[in-house]
């Protein structure tokens, strides 16, 4: 069941975003965080999905694989819409049943949330989907690089994000093991009743820590093991190179944030 | 109880971009009573057949019967609670499946998961913690605070007092010292012995395998390549050397031995006892040294 996650998942194809530099993907996912709240009518909301569309079909990532791996998305995104339409209480009534009346504008509102929701989460999937985790992690530690003037961490917290994003498959995998290992002893994951479920939690979790605790430590001394001091005058065998095609995404992204502009209502 | 595989195939991640075979066409047949290892190299699938000897996988293609419930791929399979009971698996490294306060309370996890009683997963407890070696005394620490070699015998000691008709080892020696190899494995061997369990030990040790088990499956890149008993199986070292796998140290000497000097042994010895006796024999036979 954990074979179909597709958070911070790296599928490695040939393709043109998949080249671009970490700087300008992460530059481009930040600005479209921000200018999608710009959209608020049909026509902004599908130069969106246009845009969103056009990115993964560049991306070249199987659509079959993205389906499944964003299907339980849907749900939440689905419920969004669900309460969306059930709690906006503007416009006229369109449909009411008993007690419960349905607006014009909570329709509205709902499937454009929704679709905001759904266009976030399908940009930032594609971020992980295209980029390795040390390759973003490299990205933002040069974006950041600036803030080190007012003292702050940004070598470590780089260092603590990617060492988080290289031991999510790891983790994923001992939880797999420890699973099945309690599962060839009885236990029943993800069946029986709400209270046998949590109580099948405990001897997965238990030893997940525990082994997370004795790795951190082991990860620490083989580190020390070998010198490492910090990022203080540390060089990088990974150079980032600004290429033709990073300009042009952002140039486009800016071009989309002008036409949101001048089409919003 | 019997287990039979058959053609089962077993892909990862189906249905994904990562989508990877991990066996295919796999056929052995586990007969009750019987004394199994399967050996191959790391990847070659041999931790992949053994999940699906408990359901714990289930095959893409095949089917498994476990005693006589059958599991086919493609279809839904539930309660599969009367397999596990009856299959017992130690993973590689099952100290990491501890989890409880007291040693006691871990071992009977397993059990009473299966509808035993308190008493009796207790009384079995302390049946299965003297079979692992260990005194009594330590029912009542916490797992956490005993040594490495302690806390793989407490968790083996789940696994047995789950009181299962097979038994199933993945490597259950890896990181121990050649003692406490040893210990372990004629610990297997004689439970295996004891209580009539089936046994199938997954591993990468020829001496192990010429050693304990009666039949052999050598696996290799996701298939099974070659079955038989360990006779026939070390009859032909070269085949197994041309897959980059060891032979046992007697079976090397045997070769050594007939190539040096020229003598004719008529089969493969398993046991320096029983290859010293045969030379033994030879020499007296043809007084030819």
């Amino acid at each position: 069941m954990m074979e179909k996650m597709i958070f911070g998942r790296y599928v490695p194809v040939d393709s043109v975003v998949h080249r671009m530099d970490p700087r300008s993907k992460l530059m481009v996912i930040f600005l479209f965080v921000c200018i999608i709240f710009l959209a608020n009518n049909w026509i902004t909301y599908a130069l969106i999905a246009i845009y969103t569309l056009f990115m993964l079909g560049l991306s070249r990532i199987p659509g079959r694989f993205l389906y499944t791996g964003l299907k339980p998305i849907l749900w939440v995104v689905l419920f969004t819409l669900v309460l969306q339409i059930l709690f906006t209480k503007e416009g006229h009534v369109v449909v009411s049943i008993g007690s419960v009346k349905i607006y014009n504008e909570g329709i509205k509102q709902g499937i454009f949330i929704s679709l905001r929701f759904f266009f976030l989460i399908l940009m930032s999937s594609l971020l992980t989907l295209t980029t390795t985790p040390i390759e973003i992690t490299d990205g933002l530690e040069t974006l950041l690089h600036p803030l080190k003037k007012i003292h702050f961490p940004v070598h470590e917290m780089a260092l603590m994000m990617s060492i988080s994003l290289r031991f999510i498959p790891t983790l994923m995998e001992e939880t797999d093991k420890i699973m099945k290992a309690q599962m060839a002893r009885g236990v029943e994951f993800g069946s029986g009743p709400y209270k046998e479920r949590m109580k099948a939690v405990i001897p997965l979790l238990i030893p997940l820590f525990v082994s997370s605790f004795k790795r951190a430590e082991e990860l620490a001394i083989a580190m020390e093991a070998r010198g490492y001091r910090g990022g203080e005058g540390r060089t990088k065998y990974r150079q980032l190179y600004w290429r033709l095609a990073d300009s042009l995404q952002l140039v486009a992204l800016f071009g989309l944030t002008a036409l949101l502009f001048l089409l919003r209502s | 109880m019997d287990i039979v595989l058959q053609q089962v195939e077993y892909r990862y991640q189906a249905k994904t971009p990562f989508e990877r075979i991990a066996i295919q066409d796999v056929s052995i047949t586990i007969p009750s009573g019987v004394y199994l290892a399967i050996i191959g190299h790391t990847g070659s699938g041999k931790s992949t057949v053994l999940q699906h000897l408990n359901a714990l996988l289930q095959p893409y293609a095949g089917s498994v019967s476990i005693g006589d419930r059958v599991i086919k791929a493609n279809q839904k399979n539930k309660n599969l609670k009367d397999v596990r009971k009856r299959v017992g698996i130690v993973f590689q490294f099952p100290e990491h499946q501890l989890f409880e306060e007291t040693v006691e309370k871990d071992i009977i996890f397993g059990p009473m998961n299966f509808g035993v009683s308190e008493d009796e997963a207790k009384r079995r407890a302390r049946i299965a913690l003297k079979q692992v070696g260990l005194q009594e005394e330590i029912l009542e620490k916490s797992p956490f605070e005993l040594s490495g070699g302690q806390m793989r015998r407490v968790a083996i000691a789940g696994v047995l007092a789950m009181d299962p008709d097979v038994i199933v080892l993945d490597e259950p020696t890896a990181g121990l010292d050649p003692r406490g190899r040893k210990e372990i494995m004629d610990m297997f061997y004689n439970l295996h012995k004891e209580r009539n369990l089936s046994t199938v030990l997954v591993t990468h040790s020829m001496e192990d395998a010429a050693r304990y088990a009666d039949q052999i499956v050598i696996m290799q890149q996701g298939n099974v390549v070659k079955q038989g008993n360990p006779v026939e199986i070390f009859s032909e070292p070269e085949h197994l050397m041309k897959m980059g796998l060891d032979v046992p140290n007697v079976v090397r000497f045997q070769l050594k031995l007939q190539e040096k000097t020229g003598m004719k042994l008529d089969t493969i010895y398993l046991s320096i006892d029983e290859l010293s006796t045969a030379v033994r024999e030879y020499i007296r036979k043809d007084n030819r040294l």
